[in-house]
């Protein structure tokens, strides 16, 4: 069918996972053309990692009494209240249709006999509403939107840059106009102009150290678009998954289903006890989940479980053989049980631990997963009447989403500079619920996209006539970089035994110890002081490899400086925020506090002092009021007083339960905890 | 596949520390000569170290077994959970994920050498990174897509029994790796792209033209596809070593795709022949 060609005006889309590829898409299906920038081929991103499914209201859901609206009250419960609320409003109930538009490009969903999609259960849920794809719906779903891209640059709207790194936006009166890039093979570096720049490349997991997510996971991306001008919203907002398998080079993830069956989480009594498990006695053996929790167990919710974990390894020092890990044991159970009820998750453990978990307990540690927070985006609101079915639990009549084809949606403070996916704060709020991630990502492709191509058709500068001199200053200024990087490796002759691998594991210990799973103002401040130690040292470092082909080592030096950054960011607006919401949990203030609080942070870069600068902004809210997030939680104190209750839902003439739905007994009826995605 | 038992991880004691030694086959370029070079690395057993962790100590301290201080050792690599098919090369000569060749296993006796090899039927970029954009220039020559009408919310799409899901779930996890092209005789090295489309597409694109073709939408564009499979360099040049169904890290049967599509090229030509479309 034939559509609008914008010849002379392109777009620029920086990252390959499913929020770059689905912005391609979109972009390339409204005529406009697409320069996509990857570090790795784009079939390669971290997108393919993501395990359990996505979520989506669907038929058999919604004649169970679901809704969309429904999913949007589960997001918005989930993240702690921290999320702009019509951006969730519209996700949620763009959903469905996302799914349709997944299934008829060819994603292996599972079936029913019917021939019908497949449903699973998920956490933060009592309704079925999560998609699958076997055990790697990420993977699946990447694929689909990798070879919708491969069909738009067989066709020419698509023109890749894999093996390309982004440097920096190029902002020319205040607007992007362009990026700066550098080919990870022969090191050149040049500028590419564009009316639009779309960032589309996930979190910042590196940070950390080890974490569950890839390699090129650094939020290098963002912090050169923060260092630019852009604003970064809730950093201190990191998910913690709290069973991970912890490995040499990185973690990986240990289904909660292992807990559900069964398995036990225990540590050897005696510090330092370095026996085989198999021969530490039961007496001898600190089971203290269910110690300390006699009613749940090892079934207590993942943000608890995490923070229990933490504390026996991290503050007492009870981690088998000194380290951070604990034994979660299945050995008790039945091989052929275990086989039949957890053969694939196990089969996981033993590929990448090198040890049978039907014969010896599997070591676990809680590992960071997900960047709730990122690159501050905005959107515009849209009042419209509420629709009968999706909204019939709603209990009103108008409600607000966002305007679609708005040119600013998920646009940065920077015009022409938008941030997609896990990359940018929205959505989330204060944690994420498992199998929303993909959906997010793949909602902001297409949905923003079209903001996008609205605003590089209307609204963009005219970016061909920006002076070349602006672009060739960039290049310069990143050439710059380099040669000093580089150049300093080749002067001076005193042993270089400090460099940027050493300083990135020091980096992700001290964040994952400080600020994680438990903060407090005292520890965080120390932490903020190590990242100056370490930016003193990293501003004296010198390459290991000063060569000009394929320097990985130049490109991992100059990551290392960006995470060093987003790290103070994450550190200071955690000390700042004082109180507990989601994943943000400070011992030395519990409670949450909506007063202070319930609101953004935006971190911005001061490039006076190369310092961040703290400030909140309020939440655009409008749709539901704050309840306390309990999860059932039988000890758990509702604040009746201060909680609003939950808007009066309408009558389900479809709904087979009856689910009471008013007050604390609508929190009873919650799972125990949310699930973050496995 | 192929894959070394635990059972020598299984009798280490854990935490015991030993040295292992990599012998890494090295390249500072595309043209420039191979040259060897070796790393020792600090193990310690029952901790989940890998090619990749001992990689990324080598990068920290870039010292060989000489005591000379050289240059980090290049690879590619992504999520180093086997699923995104970055960091395959060839490992005590069997071309493999790295992240998932754990030197418990590979290397438990104090001393052992473990050999790395970057794969040899891409051309090298440096060190163990390979560059593998031929397998993506086939997925583009064989129409490796569903011809969806657009991006606008149409409807659900076509309904589809559980078996033939199953099937198609498995030849969709190829990660485009490569292992099967490294294992394959008839597969060759080819630097000049302009010679790809004559040269044998390999066995991971025949499971791909399969993938396609047995989706309904998908299968709308399957002439194209028997038609490039058709051609020098289709299906029939296979040899029929079945080396890459040995060597597939995702146990994807790629000699049932061979047989599936070797027939319906023969069918496509007959009809061709007769019907001249």
């Amino acid at each position: 069918m034939p559509m609008p060609q914008h010849h002379d005006k392109r777009a620029i889309v920086v990252g390959g996972g499913l929020a770059g590829l689905a912005a391609c898409v979109r972009l390339a299906e409204q005529g406009v053309p697409v320069d996509l920038f990857s570090m790795v081929p784009v079939k390669r991103s971290h997108s393919v990692c993501a395990q359990g499914g996505i979520n989506a209201c669907n038929d058999i859901a919604r004649q169970q009494g679901y809704s969309e609206w429904e999913h949007m009250d589960e997001t918005l419960y989930g993240g702690d209240y921290l999320a702009d609320q019509p951006p969730v409003y519209e996700m949620t109930h763009w959903a469905p249709r996302i799914i349709d538009l997944l299934d008829r490009s060819g994603v292996p969903f599972n079936r029913t006999m019917e021939g019908m999609l497949d449903l699973r259960l998920f956490g933060g849920s009592l309704y079925k509403r999560t998609h699958f794809s076997g055990a790697t719906t990420g993977q699946q779903l990447m694929y689909a939107l990798d070879e919708q891209v491969r069909r738009a640059e067989a066709e020419g709207q698509v023109t890749k840059y894999e093996f390309w790194e982004f440097l920096s936006p190029i902002i020319e009166d205040g607007a992007c106009v362009g990026i700066v890039a550098q080919d990870l093979r022969t090191m050149q570096i040049r500028s590419f102009r564009a009316q639009a720049v779309a960032i589309a490349t996930g979190g910042c997991g590196l940070v950390f150290g080890k974490s569950t997510n890839s390699v090129m996971c650094t939020g290098g991306a963002a912090a050169r678009c923060y260092r630019h001008g852009a604003w970064y919203g809730n950093p201190e907002f990191i998910q913690v998954h709290p069973t991970a398998i912890p490995g040499a080079d990185k973690c990986r993830l240990m289904s909660e289903s292992a807990r559900g069956e069964g398995g036990r989480v225990w540590v050897p009594r005696r510090q330092g006890d370095v026996r085989d498990p198999r021969q530490i006695p039961e007496s001898e053996r600190w089971y203290f989940l269910e110690e300390k929790y006699p009613k749940y167990g090892n079934l207590v919710p993942r943000d608890i479980a995490s923070r229990e974990i933490f504390d026996v390894c991290v503050n007492q020092g009870m981690g088998v053989a000194g380290e951070n890990q604990v034994y979660l044991d299945l050995t008790h159970k039945p091989k052929e049980e275990l086989d039949r009820k957890l053969g694939g998750i196990l089969e996981i453990y033993e590929k990448f631990a090198g040890e049978d978990p039907r014969v010896l307990p599997m070591k676990i540690f809680p590992a960071v997963h997900y960047s709730m927070g990122g690159l501050w985006t905005t959107f515009t609101p849209e009042e419209r009447a509420a629709d009968p079915i999706a909204d019939r639990a709603a209990g009103r009549d108008r409600v607000i989403g966002m305007r679609y084809g708005a040119p600013n949606t998920m646009m940065t403070n920077i015009p022409g500079l938008y941030a997609l996916g896990e990359v940018n704060f929205a959505y989330h709020g204060a944690t994420r619920l498992g199998a929303n991630a993909l959906l997010s990502c793949i909602f902001d492709g297409l949905f923003a996209g079209m903001g996008i191509a609205n605003y590089v058709a209307d609204e963009a500068p005219d970016v061909g006539a920006t002076h070349q001199s602006v672009f060739d200053d960039a290049v310069k200024r990143e050439e710059a970089l380099v040669d000093r990087l580089v150049g300093e490796s080749r002067s001076g002759e005193s042993d270089a035994t400090d460099n940027a691998y050493k300083i990135a594991r020091e980096l992700g210990v001290e964040m994952t110890a400080a600020s994680t799973v438990v903060k407090t103002g005292p520890r965080l401040r120390q932490c903020l002081e190590k990242i100056d130690e370490l930016k003193a040292r990293y501003a004296k470092i010198r390459l290991v490899d000063s060569g000009m082909w394929t320097n990985q080592n130049l490109s991992f030096t100059r990551n290392v400086g960006d995470m060093l950054v987003i790290a103070e960011a994450i550190a200071l607006a955690g000390e700042r925020r004082e109180e507990s919401r989601g994943s943000h949990y400070r011992t030395d203030f519990e409670e949450r506090d909506d007063e202070r609080f319930m609101k953004t942070t935006v971190a911005r870069f001061n490039p006076e002092t190369a310092r961040p600068e703290i400030e909140y902004r309020d939440i655009v809210v409008g749709l539901v009021k704050p309840r306390a997030r309990t999860y059932g939680k039988v000890e758990a104190t509702v604040p009746e007083a201060n909680a609003d209750k939950t808007p009066p839902t309408g009558e389900n003439p479809y709904s087979d339960r009856s689910v009471p739905r008013e007050g604390t007994s609508d929190e009873a009826k919650r799972p125990p905890t949310p699930t973050p995605s496995s | 596949m192929v894959r070394e038992s635990n059972a020598n991880a299984m009798q280490l004691t854990p935490g015991a520390k030993r040295t292992v030694r990599l012998k890494i086959k090295r390249c500072d370029g595309p043209g420039k000569p191979s040259y060897w070079q070796s790393f020792d690395v600090k193990v310690a057993a029952g901790e989940g170290a890998n090619i990749i962790s001992a990689l990324q100590d080598i990068a920290a301290n870039p010292v060989t077994v000489d005591g000379q201080r050289t240059t980090p050792v290049v690879w590619d690599s992504g999520c180093l959970e086997e699923v995104c098919g970055s960091c395959t090369m060839v490992v005590n000569g069997h071309v493999r994920q790295s992240c998932s060749a754990l030197l418990d296993n590979l290397a438990p006796v104090d001393g052992d050498v473990v050999t790395l090899e970057p794969m040899s039927k891409f051309p090298v970029n440096r060190d163990l990174f390979v560059d593998r954009e031929r397998m993506f220039a086939t997925l583009r020559r064989l129409n490796a897509w569903v011809p969806i009408d657009g991006l606008y919310d149409l409807g659900k799409g076509p309904t589809e029994d559980p078996d033939t899901q199953q099937e198609r779930y498995v030849l969709s996890t190829c990660m485009t790796c490569g292992c099967c092209l490294e294992a394959c005789p008839q597969y060759e090295k080819e630097t000049d792209p302009a010679k790809w489309d004559e040269s044998f597409v390999g066995a991971f694109a025949i499971g791909q033209a399969d993938l396609f073709n047995t989706h309904e939408t998908g299968g709308r564009l399957k002439q194209k596809r028997l038609d490039e499979l058709s051609r020098r360099g289709g299906v029939s040049d296979c040899g029929n070593s079945q080396n890459c169904v040995k060597v597939c890290p995702k146990e994807i049967p790629l000699t049932k795709s061979i047989a599936k599509m070797g027939r319906a090229v023969t069918v496509h030509q007959i009809k061709k022949f007769f019907t001249g479309k």
